[in-house]
């Protein structure tokens, strides 16, 4: 579904991904792990499509595409989703209707009626159910006011509505209390699908007690410096990233590349 | 200055031409008020930018039109075609004024209390209404030479709405006044003139829109004075959707006794060359004010609001925010007056302006003037302008929103503050919808991406 070769981004004029290699296929779970630093936001930014971030090297392959051409909107048509790290506040905008515009948008690029608002709000009420989401939120305007945790929910929960192939989680699970890690936690373990593929960034294994990958992968430097089973997240734990720092490859051998 | 002169004398010739059919004419006070209103004007001329008020807007396209006076005539409008207008379904009685002057057969008055007085300004001057002489002209200042365009309506005084809301009066739905500027061969000018007066206790909601039918430039020229009361209630909104070639100048002066509160919804969607005066005096104890304001102009569109909140008695408030979103080569200008005179203490008066800039040549001339004479009070104001934000679009099109659905949707957002104060629904919602079809519909306001 995805595949990511030798891709070079940078930012600012300074290289922050050195040569990514990375395959993930439907329905796969993988969690890329790393230090502050290592480059883990900005590839998830570079999937997304912000274009802050220059690829002076390599390429992504979503389904056979070339999804660096492809702007935000196409790429999120075409089902990618990304929980930001810090989710924006759009004053004046209420959560319901951005996600409404957002699922119509989806649903007309993909040749799908689109939904009235009553016919919205039955779906937008039952996900907030079933995904731990305060209803009240749904007024509000999104993420205008939120607690953190509240935050990192609603982007669980735009993620339940819009149902995307690919969804690319950006240290959803950072600053979490143990309660709403687990909300967090379940909303990705629902999601898991024959069909769908799930990136989980993080800092930290804690995530891990609570969704099981069946790949992890260390970022380090701008490069995948490891990759491994769950038991990687493990020996990481235990270990510490300076461990990985002694072992990181020139260059990193994987499956596809 | 030559053609500023010529204009100017235009004015004044149509002004000699036209007198003898002034409504009204021969009751010594009116004579008298017209008379010294055009004097004023022939003093004044047209502003200048040398004049601090008038800095950041040149009338000069204005000055340099041969405007002539709007025929009285309906060009075929009809209710059924009015009904198609913007907010031409509002429920509301309905006061129609084509090319500045009363239109019996398009107008409705349903819903209206017993007492009140609903109806053209030329039928009371005809039949020397008393409360006019009391109040017309009574308030909107036309003295100063910056207020040489309430001086042309002064010395033109014709045609307009006068209202009259019996003391306690609450009334159900809005009053709207519509005023619509049909087509000619021709430049044509309208002054419409409005006195509003709401007796003790009453509470009212108020619309005036203005509205340009076919092409070509045309000069609208509007004065409104409300006096409130005690204790009233009245909510002012005023929509202005005049065609992209029209020039609009209005004053609208408010004069608020005791425990009154007055709000202004001031709403510049249309124009070529827009100037809004918004003035209210807090003349009684208690008295409260809300100015709240949203200008939205694209291409070569130039609006100006000025507005001054005149606190003259103890313990009044008056909280206001104006929103500009301008695009292409827009130019906005914000003047924000407060005054505090000597004896007003306990004044709280808050000045918000916002501005966002959805282009390289759009601009805003923003600029707060305080002038406090009383020591203790309480007074703010601040500025912004701004962009769009670049995280929130990225965050937006992430979500599958194609770019300018993203944009419109900030955009609507950041009108949001201003739409929701509005208590009005059926206004509130067709004014969004009018806001977003603006914003989609034109491939000018917007690049694109």
């Amino acid at each position: 579904m995805l595949t990511i070769k030798n891709l070079h981004a940078r930012a600012e004029g300074k290289g922050i991904l050195r040569g990514v290699d990375l395959e993930i296929r439907k329905g796969e779970v993988h969690a890329l792990m790393g230090p502050n630093g290592s480059g883990k936001s900005t590839l998830a930014q570079v999937l997304a499509g912000r274009d802050v971030y220059e690829v002076s090297q390599g390429e992504v392959l979503y389904d056979g595409r070339n999804l660096l051409e492809m702007t935000p909107e196409e790429r999120a048509h075409a089902g990618l989703f990304m929980a930001f790290q810090y989710p924006v506040e759009i004053p004046g905008v209420s959560n319901l209707y951005f996600l409404r515009s957002a699922l119509n948008s989806l649903r007309k690029a993909r040749g799908q009626p689109e939904l009235d608002a009553m016919d919205f709000l039955h779906i937008a009420k039952q996900k907030a159910r079933e995904f731990g989401l305060d209803e009240s939120l749904l007024k509000r305007s999104v993420n205008q006011g939120f607690s953190g945790g509240e935050k990192k929910r609603n982007e669980v929960y735009q993620m339940a509505v819009l149902e995307p192939r690919l969804a690319i989680l950006d240290e959803t699970d950072s600053g979490l209390d143990i309660d709403a890690l687990k909300i967090v936690a379940n909303g990705v373990n629902a999601l898991r699908h024959p069909d769908r593929a799930i990136l989980l960034i993080t800092h930290y294994q804690r995530v891990l007690n609570y969704v099981t990958p069946d790949y992890v992968h260390v970022l380090y430097n701008g490069r995948i410096a490891r990759s491994g089973d769950k038991n990687l997240a493990l020996h990481l734990e235990e270990q510490g990233y300076a461990w990985v720092e002694g072992q990181a490859p020139e260059r990193p051998q994987v499956a596809g590349s | 200055m030559a053609t500023t002169a010529t204009r100017h004398d235009l004015f004044l010739s149509h002004f000699a031409r036209q007198r003898p059919q002034f409504p009204g004419g021969g009751q010594a006070w009116l004579d008298r008020l017209r008379q010294e209103a055009i004097e004023r004007f022939a003093e004044a001329g047209f502003p200048t930018t040398r004049l601090e008020n008038w800095k950041f807007t040149n009338v000069l396209p204005l000055t340099r039109t041969a405007f002539q006076p709007a025929a009285p005539k309906l060009d075929g409008l009809t209710r059924e075609k009015l009904g198609r207008l913007p907010l031409g379904r509002l429920d509301a009685a309905r006061l129609v004024f084509v090319n500045g002057r009363f239109a019996a057969e398009l107008s409705s008055f349903e819903g209206l209390p017993k007492g009140a007085r609903v109806g053209s300004l030329a039928a009371a001057l005809e039949e020397g209404n008393a409360r006019l002489e009391e109040h017309l002209g009574r308030y909107a200042a036309y003295q100063p030479p910056d207020r040489a365009f309430v001086a042309l309506n002064t010395a033109f005084l014709n045609d307009g709405a006068f209202l009259e809301i019996p003391q306690g009066a609450l009334l159900e739905k809005p009053i709207h006044l519509v005023f619509v500027s049909v087509s000619e061969a021709q430049p044509v000018f309208s002054q419409p003139r409005n006195l509003i007066l709401v007796g003790a206790g009453a509470q009212v909601a108020l619309l005036e829109t203005y509205l340009g039918l076919g092409d070509g430039p045309y000069f609208t020229n509007a004065v409104t004075e409300i006096v409130a009361a005690e204790n009233t209630i009245v909510d002012h909104y005023k929509f202005q959707l005049e065609s992209e070639d029209a020039f609009h100048v209005a004053t609208l002066q408010a004069r608020q006794a005791r425990d009154a509160r007055f709000t202004s919804h001031n709403v510049s969607l249309g124009g070529r060359l827009v100037r809004n005066d918004v003035n209210v005096v807090l003349d009684g104890e208690g008295s409260e004010s809300a100015l709240n304001g949203l200008f939205v102009a694209r291409g070569r569109q130039h609006v100006d609001n000025h507005t001054l909140a005149d606190h003259a008695k103890p313990h009044c408030t008056s909280h206001e925010l104006y929103q500009g979103v301008l695009d292409g080569s827009a130019a906005g200008v914000f003047n924000g007056a407060i005054i505090v005179r000597a004896n007003a203490q306990k004044t709280d008066a808050i000045q918000h302006n916002k501005n966002l800039l959805l282009s390289e040549g759009a601009t805003i001339n923003t600029k707060p003037q305080l002038e406090i004479f009383a020591d203790d009070v309480r007074c703010t104001h601040g500025a912004t302008v701004g962009q769009l934000d670049p995280d929130a679009l990225f965050y937006l099109r992430s979500r599958g929103l194609p770019y300018p659905a993203a944009r419109n949707l900030l955009i609507r957002g950041f009108a949001q503050t201003i739409l929701e104060r509005m208590k009005v629904e059926a206004l509130r919602v067709e004014l969004e919808e009018l806001l977003f079809a603006r914003l989609s519909g034109s491939q000018r306001f917007g690049e694109g991406r």
